[in-house]
């Protein structure tokens, strides 16, 4: 029996020539990486267990982005914790406020992950590697300790669901939209403990950024994994942020799937996840008005610089609505520069947004723009559990970065061609 | 093992920022952590649970992020092991990881029923209802983690 594209990898790491789903095995890691928030528990357990050095002092990711720059006394002993750590043990790639970003956007752009990689992280949106062909998981901070410690995780190598993309992704419509048009469809544990890889003619019209998104949020409906196969889009965006060679993996014609769906993106329109849940998907037309008191753009999800240019295509001619607060927040500093540079930042603070430095902050509720109760926020973040962003009164609409743009300029959720105007 | 407490239930879907807010991630100590267990979907959570009850759930308990902080709460507040339909992956893992008994079943159990988890027999007595339902022992796998006291010690060993 042929073998899905994760299956493959999970074999090459744990040296075997097959596995199986359902097997419990054994595999070397590429890179283990974890935040300010899980890195002082893992530290914790690492010490515990009275171990010394780390498997490989560049193999080894710790990204300061939770609550930094730090947010209160508490926040900055957890990062001292990890920064005195990554200096005893000599870990290279530890990034600190200054050479920051958020987690998921920063390791790939600092060439990190490759295809074929099988990368660990103590949080639960490590899974966007995916969108490099490379096998990512989240896991917890135990596990993390002992990725740091002996470079093995075990995995129960998972089934798999096949999502088949075909069609140009219509107006408007971007990964965001496709991610959430999905869980909305199979529901938030509809791919619980398997992987969903995407396929099909349609991809090649995604972007990095799109195929970020997608894979990003594969954990909202329970997966292990989200993974696209390695194309040209890829390999362009590996050899430009990386020296490593990329390991490309395919799936066996004769793999096999629990289940196959075909997502037809041109069929699709912008989608919204309303509260509490990320799979309580709407489309405009299926709700009224909804009043909204705060929008963010950023996070792992979205917090790329094509996220701000579509951002910024809706926004252009506007001013933010009197009653709507809109935070910026590039997730690298890379980006922030690219956004200065371009003039977008600008547009932003002239349209009466707040442009933040670098945090997944509000996304979970941390700092920079938590919601009071009773108030709405329209976020292109990843999740909208209750109290996600603040009071547990609070509500979060999860939305693409197009659509946040509009709503931020109408104070309702809107669709972006409520507002957009088209240049001459 | 073999645990006996006084249930208390839940429904589907309890997630990670309900379990434990990220607003109190500022910390690891289990006790503080404790302090704020379940504090966004259940306020008497916190002042009712006593030393050895069970927590019963629905479908995917502890889904959302990888915080190792939500079994740290729960086990921290005195709950001595969760009976649910089913567990989101990773928080399936931590549990195993830092020590929280945890096992899949899906009889009929209600709030306040008093129930024994007998994880060697893989039983579940209902001795509210006076019913018995069994579930599958976890593989040797993870069996071997659980009996070496955890993750790293089982690598430690080989």
């Amino acid at each position: 029996m042929g073998m899905t594209m994760t299956q493959k990898i999970l074999a090459a790491h744990a040296g075997k020539d097959s596995v199986k789903a359902g097997e419990l095995i054994m595999a070397n890691l590429d890179l283990v990486l974890g935040n300010d928030v899980t890195s002082p528990v893992a530290i914790n357990e690492f010490n515990k267990a009275g171990c010394d050095c780390v498997f490989n002092r560049e193999k080894i990711a710790l990204v300061m982005d939770h609550f930094t720059p730090n947010k209160d006394i508490k926040a900055a002993e957890q990062t001292k914790r990890v920064r005195d750590f990554a200096s005893a043990k000599g870990i290279t790639n530890y990034f600190d406020v200054g050479d920051m970003g958020v987690e998921h956007a920063l390791l790939p752009e600092k060439g990190l992950v490759v295809s074929g990689d099988l990368v660990i992280g103590a949080d639960s949106h490590t899974c966007t590697y995916g969108a490099l062909g490379a096998f990512s998981t989240g896991v917890g901070s135990t596990d993390m300790a002992a990725g740091m410690a002996y470079g093995k995780a075990w995995f129960k190598v998972p089934s798999a669901i096949k999502f088949n993309l075909t069609g140009k992704p219509a107006k408007w419509v971007s990964g965001k939209d496709v991610i959430l048009h999905i869980i909305g469809k199979i529901g938030v544990d509809g791919a619980l403990y398997k992987s969903m890889e995407f396929s099909g003619d349609g991809i090649k019209y995604l972007s990095m950024d799109d195929r970020f998104a997608i894979c990003n949020m594969a954990i909202e409906a329970g997966a292990k994994n989200g993974i696209f196969p390695v194309d040209e889009v890829t390999l362009d965006y590996v050899r430009g942020h990386s020296s490593r060679q990329p390991v490309v993996y395919e799936a066996d014609p004769d793999a096999e799937y629990d289940e196959v769906y075909d997502i037809d993106m041109s069929a699709l329109t912008p989608t919204v996840a309303f509260p509490h849940l990320p799979s309580n998907t709407r489309v405009f037309g299926e709700f009224g008005d909804v009043k909204i008191d705060q929008v963010v753009i950023g996070s792992c999800t979205n917090g790329r610089y094509s996220d701000f240019v579509e951002a910024a295509k809706v926004l252009k001619g506007h001013k933010i609505h009197k009653d709507v607060r809109m935070l910026i927040i590039p997730a690298t500093q890379k980006i922030f520069l690219q956004m200065i540079e371009s003039g977008l930042t600008k547009l932003f603070i002239e349209a009466g947004a707040a442009v933040s430095t670098p945090t997944c902050g509000p996304c979970l509720g941390g700092h920079m723009g938590i919601l009071a109760s009773g108030e709405r926020c329209v976020a292109t973040t990843n999740r909208n559990f209750v109290g996600r962003m603040g009071h547990p009164n609070s509500e979060v609409y999860l939305a693409s970065p197009a659509v946040a743009a509009a709503s931020a300029v109408t104070g309702k959720i809107s669709h972006p061609d409520e507002v957009y105007k088209e240049e001459n | 093992m073999k645990y006996t407490g006084k249930v208390i239930k839940y429904g589907d879907n309890v997630d990670t920022d309900v379990i434990i807010p990220a607003r109190y991630l500022n910390t690891s100590d289990p006790r503080e952590l404790a302090a704020h267990c379940m504090e966004d979907l259940d306020k008497t959570f916190v002042g009712r649970v006593q030393q050895g009850d069970i927590m019963v759930a629905g479908y995917n308990f502890g889904c959302g992020s990888s915080r190792e902080h939500a079994p740290i709460a729960i086990k921290a507040s005195g709950i001595a092991c969760v009976v649910a339909k089913s567990f989101a992956r990773i928080f399936y893992r931590n549990a195993i990881n830092t020590g929280l008994p945890i096992v899949e079943y899906s009889g009929d159990i209600d709030e306040g029923d008093i129930i024994e988890v007998d994880f060697s027999a893989g039983e579940i007595i209902n001795k509210t209802k006076n019913t018995k339902g069994t579930f599958p022992p976890f593989p040797p796998f993870l069996q071997n983690i659980i009996s070496k006291g955890g993750l790293l010690n089982s690598l430690k060993e080989n």
